[in-house]
Formats: structure tokens, sequence, C-alpha cells
């Protein structure tokens, strides 16, 4: 048992050993890296990613997944940016529209997964196409900006020398932390993950909590958008494309298991770091961002195969083990 | 079949001095046994005795830390799948392999296919086929695809596809686990008329009964160790049962008389989910066993009163309240409890700990202000594995790691922490050893003793007959008797479970 733990335990440390590889790497060979300035500027950009990761995995850990969060956080830039510069609407306003908007589309993603039994990435991915249309469709596939002053404060702005935005993701880590851990509904999740129909045999309502799980990741995509929006400063359709793979590889390689049941918000977290650094890294270095696209796609390639030989590793310790239950009786 | 100069009776198969050790185990130790050529040798043990080791190292699945292995003379030190297969050696997994959605005749020639250069010669194939189910004396359309078979049939594939290599050695594991009890007489008499032919039949089945009415001979494997091989004619069950365990152990049934008389549970007319108007009653403190053959509707009824399927008509009456719960979250706030038949798909969640599998299904109840309270989880976890006296290292084991009759009382456990009134067990005490099963019957004795009631589902005559105190027999998805347990015959319930209610027109 106790060898058992400690391997859990190496292969979550694992990727926060890649994490520190690649920082130390990056200081030698990227220019400008290792600065305070390029580190604050990588929390800025990753916090999107960090907020809407906790959502994803919450997610997949219920045995689903969200392909649409990427568009959901277009058409919401789009919307809200439309709102505030179309129809002057006050920004606080347009960041709860925003929110809502996000939560709503994360409720209905849910139902319908639901309700009707089709697979999550069928059903997020044909959502995921419709957003993308709509998105289009308000901006016409141009920019909106000239939001109201005071509106990028959220994604700019600092408290005592900390971004702002960089304090939301931690608040909402923690928070996604608790609700994981420490919170029943939290466990359940696992429980829906990892064997649904043990759980719904045990009472649980296996439907209402998938449905929130999918409305959670929706609302923190919301939030998530309204602070890529203020920083960007300028609603655009492809916002958020491509994002939803840079989520699930954060995920995916932070030990969010693709099967669901298996995962945590600190590793996710660490996730997050990794695909924030190594995007900014590669910029550093002037590689193209197509040239990104082949190593982030390599990095979630390894850590899918790498999760599922884990659980190989594991089912063959599993057998071992229950030779040992049963002679020790 | 060729054979290379080993006649009937002679050894085909010797195993000496097995060993296999995985780290810090001996899963097997210094095994030897012979088996012959043209027997049916059963081999026996409890969960964790080395059967499964055993079969391995004789499949190539394993390679043995020591000894030797030897097929019709010739010595091997370890087997691979290929050259085990190759000495004629064939394996009935308890899970089949088959692909459902090609023919027979597809399934049998899976992997090696005739063909002309890559045209599939379908004729051929048939034709074979054929030959092969006519020699095993059962008809199987050879175009039939696998999913559309039964269970037993699809048993029969899985026996030919073996045979079909030329198998000289054919093991089973567990065979007629799924299979009802017409269709084990099939296999049966399949399994003879191979023996005829002189193939060796290795056996593995937790089901005494079988092996006496099966079996030449029988080798029991205790803890890793050979306990002893034995002509079936020249022993008895109780001799082989103390063998298994170590220690005389009879098949008793605890002892207990129903007093109350007040009703818990009244079901009217009851139809959906695949069966039509059940009625029964069950009164507080009583064991009401549900029998009938596989498919017959009994795991069908209890998921209606479970909230698992969906009710097309009729009534359940709680305490004489009138419930339709739609939901098992509905049906155990109503105080109904469903202990699953297959523990690791339906009742646990293997990778979860002991503590987090008892406390499943009451978290809720465990949280102050939505807030996990872990001091209250670790001391619910503790309570039932004391009252339960579940065998564990700790709380934070993972349920993957117990013994089969473990996981049982875990299940058990998650049940009995929401304080149900009714416990539905369905086939308890199935895969799990003698000693397990045993204090499975004192935990529901224990129970109804406590005010609770309980209806059984199973497949075991005898325990059957040996626990309940009424039975509500079903056939066909109807409810063919309900007996009281001075009616309880052998005879009278099998005429019972054959019964078919014909619609009223």
């Amino acid at each position: 048992m106790k060898s058992k733990v400690k391997l859990e335990k190496v292969s979550s440390y694992g990727v926060f050993f890649v994490l520190i590889a690649m920082l130390i790497l990056f200081s030698f060979i990227a220019p400008h890296f290792f600065e305070l300035n390029n580190f604050f500027n990588v929390a800025r950009q990753i916090c999107t990613l960090g907020i809407v990761a906790v959502g994803m995995s919450t997610v997949m850990i219920t045995g689903g997944i969200d392909l649409s969060v990427g568009y959901q956080i277009s058409l919401i830039n789009v919307s809200c940016a439309w709102l505030m510069v179309n129809l002057n609407m006050n920004p606080v306003l347009a960041i709860l529209v925003g929110i809502l908007m996000g939560t709503g589309l994360g409720f209905i993603n849910g139902v319908i997964i639901v309700k009707s039994g089709v697979a999550p990435l069928i059903v997020t991915l044909a959502v995921m196409n419709i957003l993308n249309g709509i998105s289009y469709i308000i901006s016409k596939g141009v920019p909106i900006f000239g939001f109201p002053k005071g509106f990028s404060i959220l994604g700019q702005g600092n408290i005592a020398g900390v971004p702002i935005s960089l304090l939301v993701m931690l608040v909402i880590i923690f928070l996604g932390a608790v609700l994981l851990n420490k919170v029943y509904i939290g466990r359940y999740f696992y429980a829906i993950g990892s064997n649904e129909e043990a759980a719904k045999l045990s009472g649980i309502a296996v439907g209402k909590l998938k449905i929130l799980a999918y409305t959670l990741c929706g609302f923190l995509a919301g939030t998530g958008a309204i602070l890529l929006l203020s920083r960007a400063n300028s609603g655009l359709s492809s916002n958020g494309a491509g994002f939803e793979f840079n989520v699930i590889t954060a995920c995916v390689l932070g030990g969010v298991s693709s099967n669901g049941g298996k995962g945590s918000i600190f590793g996710a977290f660490v996730g997050v770091l990794i695909v924030g650094f190594l995007d900014n890294g590669l910029l550093l270095m002037n590689i193209n961002q197509y040239s990104q696209l082949v190593v982030k796609g390599v990095l979630m390639l390894i850590a899918v195969v790498y999760d599922t030989k884990m659980r190989e590793k594991s089912e063959q310790v599993k057998k071992i083990k229950s030779i040992n239950a049963n002679n020790e009786m | 079949m060729t054979q290379k100069g080993i006649a009937v009776g002679e050894n085909i198969l010797e195993l000496k001095n097995i060993t296999k050790l995985y780290p810090g185990v001996k899963a097997l130790n210094q095994v030897s046994i012979s088996f012959q050529k043209g027997e049916i040798h059963a081999l026996v043990g409890e969960n964790g005795a080395g059967k499964s080791t055993l079969i391995k190292t004789v499949s190539g699945a394993i390679a043995p830390t020591a000894g030797e292995i030897c097929i019709e003379k010739q010595s091997f030190k370890a087997l691979t799948p290929a050259v085990s297969r190759e000495n004629g050696i064939a394996v009935v997994y308890q899970e089949f392999t088959l692909v459902p959605v090609l023919s027979v005749t597809e399934n049998i020639f899976l992997g090696e296919f005739i063909h002309n250069n890559g045209i599939c010669d379908k004729k051929a194939m048939k034709k074979k086929t054929e030959q092969l189910f006519q020699s095993l004396g059962v008809f199987v359309d050879p175009n039939t695809k696998v999913e559309e078979l039964t269970t037993g049939y699809q048993q029969i594939v899985e026996i030919a596809k073996a045979v079909s290599k030329n198998a000289k050695i054919l093991i089973m594991d567990e065979p007629s686990a799924p299979l009802t009890n017409n269709e084990t007489e099939a296999m049966f008499q399949i399994v003879g008329k191979l023996k005829n032919e002189g193939v060796t039949i290795i056996y593995i089945s937790h089901r005494l009964e079988e092996i006496f009415r099966l079996a030449d001979r029988v080798t029991v494997l205790r803890d890793g160790n050979f306990i002893g091989t034995k002509k079936v004619a020249e022993t008895n069950k109780e001799e082989l049962i103390r063998m298994m365990v170590g220690r005389t152990l009879r098949e008793t049934y605890p002892e207990r008389n129903l007093t109350h008389d007040e009703m818990v549970l009244s079901v009217k007319n009851l139809t959906g989910n695949g069966v039509k108007n059940i009625s029964f009653d069950l009164k507080k403190g009583e064991i009401l066993g549900f029998g009938g053959l596989v498919g017959a509707g009994r795991t069908e009824t209890a998921e209606l009163l479970f909230g698992n399927g969906k009710i097309k008509s009729g009534e359940i009456y709680l305490k004489g309240r009138n419930i339709k719960p739609s939901s098992p979250r509905e049906a155990i706030r109503e105080g109904i409890c469903l202990v699953p038949e297959d523990r690791k798909l339906q009742g646990l969640i293997l990778d979860m700990t002991l503590k987090e599998n008892l406390s499943m299904s009451v978290l809720k109840k465990l949280s102050s202000k939505l807030m996990l309270n872990s001091r209250a989880v670790k001391k619910f976890a503790q309570q039932y594995i004391d009252n339960l006296s579940i065998k564990t290292p700790g709380i934070e084991q993972k349920v993957k790691n117990l013994s089969g009759g473990n996981q049982q009382k875990v299940v058990l456990g998650k049940c009995l922490g929401v304080e149900p009134d009714i416990l539905i067990f369905d086939e308890p005490t199935r895969g799990i050893d003698v000693g397990a099963k045993h204090e499975i019957y004192k935990i529901m004795v224990k129970l109804v003793k406590s005010g609770k009631s309980v209806i059984m589902i199973s497949s075991e005559m005898e325990e059957l007959m040996g626990m309940s105190d009424r039975m509500v027999i079903f056939s066909k998805g109807r409810q063919t008797g309900i007996l009281n347990r001075e009616e309880f015959t052998q005879e009278k319930i099998l005429k019972f479970f054959a019964e078919v209610v014909e619609d009223e027109v």
C-alpha cells in the first residue's frame, strides 16, 4: 500500500519537475524570459486558461469533456463588446451578462448531454461550431473596440503591484480545490467519473450533478472570457479559437484523466503553468505560432499516452495487491 | 485429433514443483499436478488459492519463478501464449473473447481466415464450422451474428473456437457462472463429448455440485499450496470443503424465527421493465426469496422497487403509503436499498478507498454546510468495518485490493449506512468463498432480527431454501408462485421455475 501511494505521488510531482526543468531551460535559451516583468506578463496571459482549467477539470473528472469552451469565450467576448460599444451598456452590467451567458451555455451543454445520452465530445463539438458561427455573425469577423474607460482594469490593472487577473485566478483555483476535496459534491464528481452506475445506485443524483459540472465550466468560461476581453481590449470572434485545446492539454498534462475519476486542481494548475510558460518561451525565441502548435500537440500526446500506461501499470500492481490481500486472510 | 502416442489415461500435462513469486507473496508454492489424457479434472480452491495463477502458467500468460511444465513428455521452463497454443492448450475464459458484430464463422476463424490471395473463402469456412458443430452435437447457424446469440450459445461458440485449433487440453474458467440451468446442461454434454474424443478438460468452478456431476478427478489448492488430488468417486462435498478451507465447515444456515407479522411492503400488479403483474407482500423481519432462472424477472422486479426501471402500471405500498420511486435516490430516501448483483461494476468504485466507498451514500449527512466533516467520515467508515468485520489494513485501503467477500461487505456496509428498512440483495454470495458466504448469511439474519426486511435474489437453490421465510418464484417475466417455508421442496420450486403464465385474451 505504501509503495503505491509513493508511486502516485511521484507521478503527480513528475509534471512539477517538468515545469521546473522547462523554466530553467527557457531561462538560458529564451531572451528576457527570466525577468519579473515577463513573469507578470505570463500571469496575465494564463489567468483565463487557469480559470477555465478549473471548470474543465471538474467536467473531465465526471468523465465528460467540453470542447465548446473556446467559442463560448469568443461569443461572450464579441457579445459583451457589442453591448458596450453599440448599446453603451454599463461595463458592470455587460460583465454580468457575459458571465450569465457562459453559465447558460454550460447549462445547455449539460442538459443536452444528460438528457440525450449522446457522447459529450460530439455534443460539445456541435455546440462549438454553433457558437463559432454566431460570434462571426455578430461581429461580422471584424474586431469590436472602443470600450468605456476602466473596463481594462480587470485584465491590465494591479493591486499592490500584483495583477488583478492573477488574484482572481488564484481565488478561483483555491475555491475549485476546496470544492473538489472538501465539499461532498466534489467527491460525488469523482465517484461519477470512476463508476457512474455504482454512483447512481448509491443514490447520487448523477444527472443533476453532471449538469452542474458543465454549468460550472460555463460560468468559469464566462469569467475567463471577461478577463480576456479586458486584457485584449477588443472583441474578436477568433479570441477563443483553439482555446479548448490549450485547456485540455493543460488538464491532461496535470494528470486529469481523459477517462474520468482522476485528477486534481493542483495538477491542472501545474499543467496551466507549463502551457503558459511554453507559449511565452517559444514566443520569446521567435518561434512561430504553428511550430508552437506542433510542440503542444506532441506534449498532449505524450501526456495521454503516459496516463494510459500508468493506468495499465496500476492494474498490474492491483493484481499483485489482491493476491496479497487474499493471502493475509 | 492426432496424438503423439499418448494413450487415454496417461499423463498429458504434468506440472512439477511450480512456484510463482510476486513481490512479497508466494502465489504458488511447489505445486505438482498431473493431468491425464481424456479426463475431466476439476480445480477448486477459495479465492486467492492460486487457481488463476496456475492457469496462467499453463496458458503462457505468466512465467513461473521455478518448476517445470511437461506437455506430452516435452519439458518447458516456461510457456508463452503462442507455445501453449501450439502444444494444444486452449482456454475458455469467463469473459468471452468473441467479437459481437461478426458472424459465428468469422469468430471461429478470427485471425486465421481461410483465403485465396486475400479473398475470404466463405464457403470453406462455413463448411468447416458446420462440421465443427456437428462433432460437438449442437446446431448453431454459422451465419448468425454472435451478438444475436444467447449467453449459452455464445459460450458454445467460444468452446468451438478453442476446439477448432485442435485443442488437446481445454481449460475452462468458471464456465457455468453466466449460464442458466438449461444452458449449463447443454455445456456439460459438449464437455462430455470432448472428453470421449480424448480431450483433457481442466475445469475450474466454485460450484461443487457440478464437479460431482462432471469431473473424474479433482485437485484442491489452498493459499498457493497443493492440498491433494482425489478421485471424485472416492470423495464427498464435506471432504472437499474441509480441504479447501482447512477446517470443517458445513453449509449451515443460521437459526432464527420470524416473530413479526407487520406488513412493510405490498406490491400489487407491478408491470414494466420486462415483468408483468407481480404481486407480493413483505413482512417486517422477513427474508423473502426471489427464485427463478437468470432472466426470469427477479432483478427486473427489484429494479422497479429501487427506482431503476420504469413502472408502467401497478402499485407499491410502503407501510400503507403508495410510492412510485423514479430513481435509486428516491428509493433510498424511502428506505429501500439495493445490494447489486455485480459488485465491481455496480456496487463499488474500485479506485476509491474503503472510507470513500462506505460513506458514498451518506456524504451529505456527514457534511456541515456543504463541507465534509472528515472526522465524521472516518468514524462512520470505521464503525462499519468493525460491525461487518471487514478485513483490511485500514480505511484508506483501495477496495480493489480487497478479496471478493470483503468487497461484498463494503457494498453491504454502504447500503446499511443509509439505514434502510428494506434491503434487496441481488445474488449476495456470488463468487465469494465458503467462509465469507457464511458471514454474509449471519449478517442477513442479524439484520432481520433487528426488524429490517430483506428480499434476496439467488440462483443457488440451497441458499434460497435455507435462508428464505417465503419465496416468490419467477419465470419469463411473470410470477409463477409463492411458497411458505413449510412448502419448500426442490420439486415444487423447480416446477414453478419452468411454468409459463399465458396472457389472458
